[in-house]
């Protein structure tokens, strides 16, 4: 695992043939801060978070885990990323503890007994720790995936539409979950829709538009508010709130 | 750490299958269906024509085979879990090893049942020489199986998956699947020529040894993007 307490994206970009799914985008994450990416539909912000999880290489630009790109760590990076996607990367067919095993197993985690079964301890599973997953509500697979992402306990945790299909109980224990990460010392990058949970939680805002970033903010509020107007700005590519 | 990875992989695969059944019964179904259609195709009172058993084994070996991978990958694809699979520091090599072994042990599994199937139907001395029978498929389901692996895993999101991976698999697998074809068939003379064995068997070898060493070298690449 690389330990690192900043990410730097620097005048990256990300081409599809002659598509720009991201454009001259920067921006810095610190430790213990949250960062979201938000955007309309098709703004770049899946694109962003698989190339900082080093499953997309940029066409230009260069991210910095750290001192170091993802050439210069190598697969050991990849150890120190968490990430919880709009899927979930479960598999159905197996129980809650044979994922968790399983990934666990993968990321070489030590002690994977103990460690599975405190994660099922804080998804609220423990019962249903041997029901395979398919027979799982969406509430309690998100609660499980989450888990599943921080089995490592990664430096950076990537989260793409985190509250998508949850009640308002497993929004609020989400929220909960992502500021006890945060004080715990990590780097929480989050891509969403969901503005009014959202609100309360960013410590900084990227807002993207066209795979360009359009402005960003430091612990926006009004958030609903300034997004509109950020959006509805004809195509303005300088920060207005104060940070690039 | 690399044999540590592939067993993860390929014991989670098969627990997966073992729970679901899916591709075990519709590659087994595919495959004996096919076997039972040429028999009553081309066995004419029951006499089957000379040569035909090595082939339509073949034949349902591939088939299954091209099922048990669009699947196999299929699933992966359905919960993004191939993403997730990616995303892990383990060495990506060995997750191609994984996935490779667990569609090997199922097609040889699926092969347990086709060899004494067509062996009944065509009335071939497939079993008189077991051993020899054994490395040929062994071989040659792996050879088969190392191409489709690294493509099932390189079209898992290609719109037109299911039509691009015969359209590419095929062309390449038809030396192993000849190879095959002509060792297994030289196996069921009266007389076995043990140079002619050799020679598919070497042939078989050489075609395992390349794609299995370029499946390795090019997994990693091929993924990342």
């Amino acid at each position: 695992m690389i330990a690192f307490d900043q990410l730097q994206v620097e005048d990256v970009s990300r081409h599809f043939g002659r598509r720009r799914a991201v454009s001259h985008v920067t921006f810095t994450a610190l430790r213990q801060s949250i960062v979201g990416l938000l955007g309309p539909n098709g703004a770049g912000k899946s694109t962003m978070l698989a190339m900082l999880a080093t499953l997309l290489r940029p066409t230009t630009g260069v991210i910095r885990y750290g001192e170091g790109t993802e050439r210069q760590h190598g697969a050991a990076l990849r150890g120190s990323i968490g990430v919880l996607g709009h899927d979930l990367f479960l598999y159905p067919e197996l129980t809650a503890r044979e994922n968790l095993e399983f990934f666990a197993g993968l990321y070489s985690v030590r002690d994977v007994g103990a460690t599975v079964t405190g994660a099922l301890t804080r998804a609220g599973l423990t019962e249903r720790a041997n029901d395979p997953v398919s027979t799982f509500s969406r509430g309690m697979r998100q609660r499980l995936a989450l888990e599943r992402a921080l089995i490592h306990q990664p430096a950076l945790l990537l989260l793409d539409e985190p509250f998508t299909g949850l009640d308002d109980a497993s929004g609020s224990a989400l929220l909960a979950r992502l500021r006890a990460l945060r004080d715990s010392g990590a780097i929480i990058v989050l891509a969403t829709h969901d503005l009014d949970l959202a609100g309360d939680l960013l410590d900084r805002a990227i807002f993207l538009r066209d795979g360009r970033m359009v402005d960003a903010a430091e612990r926006p509020e009004a958030l609903r508010t300034l997004y509109r107007t950020i959006m509805e700005q004809p195509g303005s590519t300088k920060p207005t709130g104060g940070v690039g | 750490m690399f044999a540590r990875i592939v067993w993860l992989v390929l014991r989670k695969d098969f627990t997966v299958e073992v729970r679901s059944l899916e591709i075990v019964t519709t590659a087994l179904f595919f495959a004996v269906s096919c076997v039972l259609i040429f028999a009553f195709a081309l066995v004419q009172e029951g006499r089957a024509p000379e040569g035909g058993a090595a082939g339509i084994l073949w034949i349902a070996i591939a088939f299954a085979g091209t099922l048990a991978l669009g699947r196999t990958f299929e699933r992966e694809r359905q919960s993004e879990t191939l993403r997730a699979l990616l995303l892990a520091p383990a060495a990506r090599p060995a997750i191609y090893v994984g996935k490779l072994l667990g569609i090997v042990a199922l097609l040889l599994g699926a092969e347990l049942i086709l060899v004494p199937l067509v062996a009944l139907l065509f009335q071939a001395p497939l079993l008189s020489r077991p051993l020899w029978l054994a490395i040929i498929l062994v071989l040659g389901t792996l050879g088969f199986a190392a191409v489709g692996t690294l493509f099932a895993a390189m079209l898992v999101r290609a719109r037109s998956r299911d039509v691009l991976l015969p359209v590419l698999l095929y062309p390449i697998t038809v030396p192993v699947i000849i190879a095959g074809v002509r060792a297994t068939a030289a196996l069921l003379q009266p007389e076995v020529d043990m140079a002619i064995i050799s020679f598919w068997l070497a042939l078989l070898t050489c075609f395992d040894v390349v794609f299995v060493t370029l499946a390795l070298w090019t997994f990693e690449p091929l993924m990342t993007d």
